[in-house]
């Protein structure tokens, strides 16, 4: 990361870039982001930060990080860093937008 | 969260993980006539191709073997008319539908059309930043004008829009005017494609292999870029094979990522396996892609590692470059057994130098356009 590139702050709200979709993959039993000639395997955490955190139905980032932190009931510091951190890679690697 | 691309893990140890991708080049026709054009130099004619219904059974299939995405190529897969119809297909049995084009047979009512029966992408190709350097490449006058109109088009109807910009001698100095355009035109992905020499391309190295100067220039200029671009657009930059020192992983890995589906039918692990003498190519009428994926004699060919002769077979980089690409290892080391040459541990990368260098100095060679 560097200074050119902005993070993710709490007050940004994300959806899916264009073309990006999340979906269940029955056969191999995975969640994913498809992406233009690329997919993204989520883990159980990023599926999390992805359903709490993206879409038009969300507020904000920072509703995201609340809803994690509650059902978590981890310290909403590290929740916080961890989301944004994974939310501006996510953003970088194209798979969601401001 | 896991990288992209994952090779996925099978239930059965004998059967290789599912593709990720099928390539479905629906026809070898095409406005253009790019000289570096990968299709093969002996292209199949219209009357060859498979009709609409096969391509359905074909789709069916790709979903059948575990394809999640399907590439629709060509050629310009636009001057198939059942285009929407077999993107509505793909879309009903759950595949994600990608058009690889282009875009000078598209306007917005197709583009509507497309993006009712399920498209969600879009990859043009740029010829250059201008329009007549662009032009005189594509051979086809008023090609980049409506190119803009089309890119501008997909962006405003909310599908991606990825650039596919070719880099060669010719218009290599204005890679930041093409990254430039490609963020006006509001694009989520530009492809840093420098040409990769197969097929037409190959024939015509010598008019397009731009000097080590020249290559030294834009990738300081996009390395220099990369920080202030990242967040803004997605750069997919590799280095040209002829000046990298380890091969790219082609495709993937051989039969391990895509399928390649030709205009006549005929299935391929990689575009342009069918220059490899001696592979035995089945088609979509002999046998279903699970099948071929399967056991397929071509895709078993040079899957895996077991086929490495050294230096990849004691190589650690084994399982991540897969010895690097066939079809470079029988253009450039005569034999497609070989390791790719553009690996630095090759014995025959010196040589590649040596072409390059000679392909570099022949400015005065003219390319010889596309064609049949």
């Amino acid at each position: 990361m560097n200074a050119l590139t902005p993070h993710i702050g709490e007050s940004d709200r994300l959806r899916l870039a264009p073309g990006v979709m999340l979906r269940n993959d029955r056969r191999r039993g995975e969640w994913m982001l498809m992406a233009p000639e690329r997919l993204l395997v989520l883990d159980e955490m990023a599926l999390a930060v992805v359903r709490a955190c993206v879409g038009t139905e969300v507020a904000d980032v920072a509703a995201g990080i609340d809803r994690l932190t509650a059902e978590y009931d981890a310290p909403r510091g590290e929740v916080a860093a961890d989301v944004l951190e994974m939310l501006t890679d996510l953003r970088n690697k194209g798979y969601v937008v401001t | 969260m896991s990288c992209a691309l994952p090779a996925f893990a099978t239930a059965s140890a004998a059967d290789p993980a599912p593709p990720f991708a099928v390539l479905m080049e629906l026809t070898h026709r095409c406005p253009l006539r790019c000289p570096y054009c990968s299709n093969p130099v002996a292209l199949d004619a219209a009357s060859a191709e498979l009709d609409t219904a096969t391509w359905k059974r074909v789709l069916d299939e790709a979903a059948d073997v575990g394809a999640l995405q399907v590439h629709f190529s060509g050629g310009e897969p636009c001057v198939r008319k059942d285009l929407e119809e077999l993107v509505a297909h793909a879309t009903e049995i759950g595949l994600y539908s990608n058009l690889i084009t282009s875009a000078v047979l598209l306007d917005q009512p197709r583009l509507e059309r497309l993006q009712r029966a399920g498209l969600q992408h879009v990859q043009i190709s740029l010829q250059d930043s201008e329009a007549t350097g662009a032009d005189r490449v594509g051979g086809f006058k008023g090609g980049h004008v409506k190119k803009l109109e089309v890119a501008r088009a997909v962006v405003r109807q909310g599908l991606a829009l990825t650039i596919n910009a070719v880099l060669h001698r010719h218009n290599i100095d204005r890679v930041n005017d093409v990254i430039d355009l490609a963020m006006e035109l509001g694009a989520g992905r530009i492809e840093i494609a420098n040409v990769q020499y197969y097929g037409w391309a190959l024939a015509n190295r010598a008019a397009l292999m731009p000097s080590r100067e020249q290559l030294l220039a834009m990738d300081a200029a996009v390395r220099a870029r990369l920080p202030e671009l990242a967040g803004r657009i997605v750069v997919d930059y590799v280095v040209p094979d002829y000046y990298a020192r380890r091969p790219k992983s082609c495709m993937g890995g051989w039969a391990r990522r895509f399928m390649n589906v030709t205009p006549r039918g005929r299935v391929l692990p990689c575009h342009a396996a069918e220059t490899i003498p001696g592979l035995e190519f089945e088609t979509v009428h002999d046998r279903s892609l699970s099948d071929i994926w399967r056991d397929g004699p071509a895709f078993a060919r040079y899957r895996g590692t077991a086929w490495m002769p050294e230096p990849c077979q004691s190589c650690d980089q084994k399982e991540e470059d897969w010895g690097g690409c066939r079809c470079q290892a029988l253009a450039l080391a005569g034999s497609a057994d070989a390791a790719d040459p553009v690996c630095e541990l090759s014995p025959a990368h010196a040589e590649v130098a040596v072409l390059r260098d000679r392909d570099a100095a022949a400015l005065e060679a003219e390319w010889r356009y596309r064609g049949v």
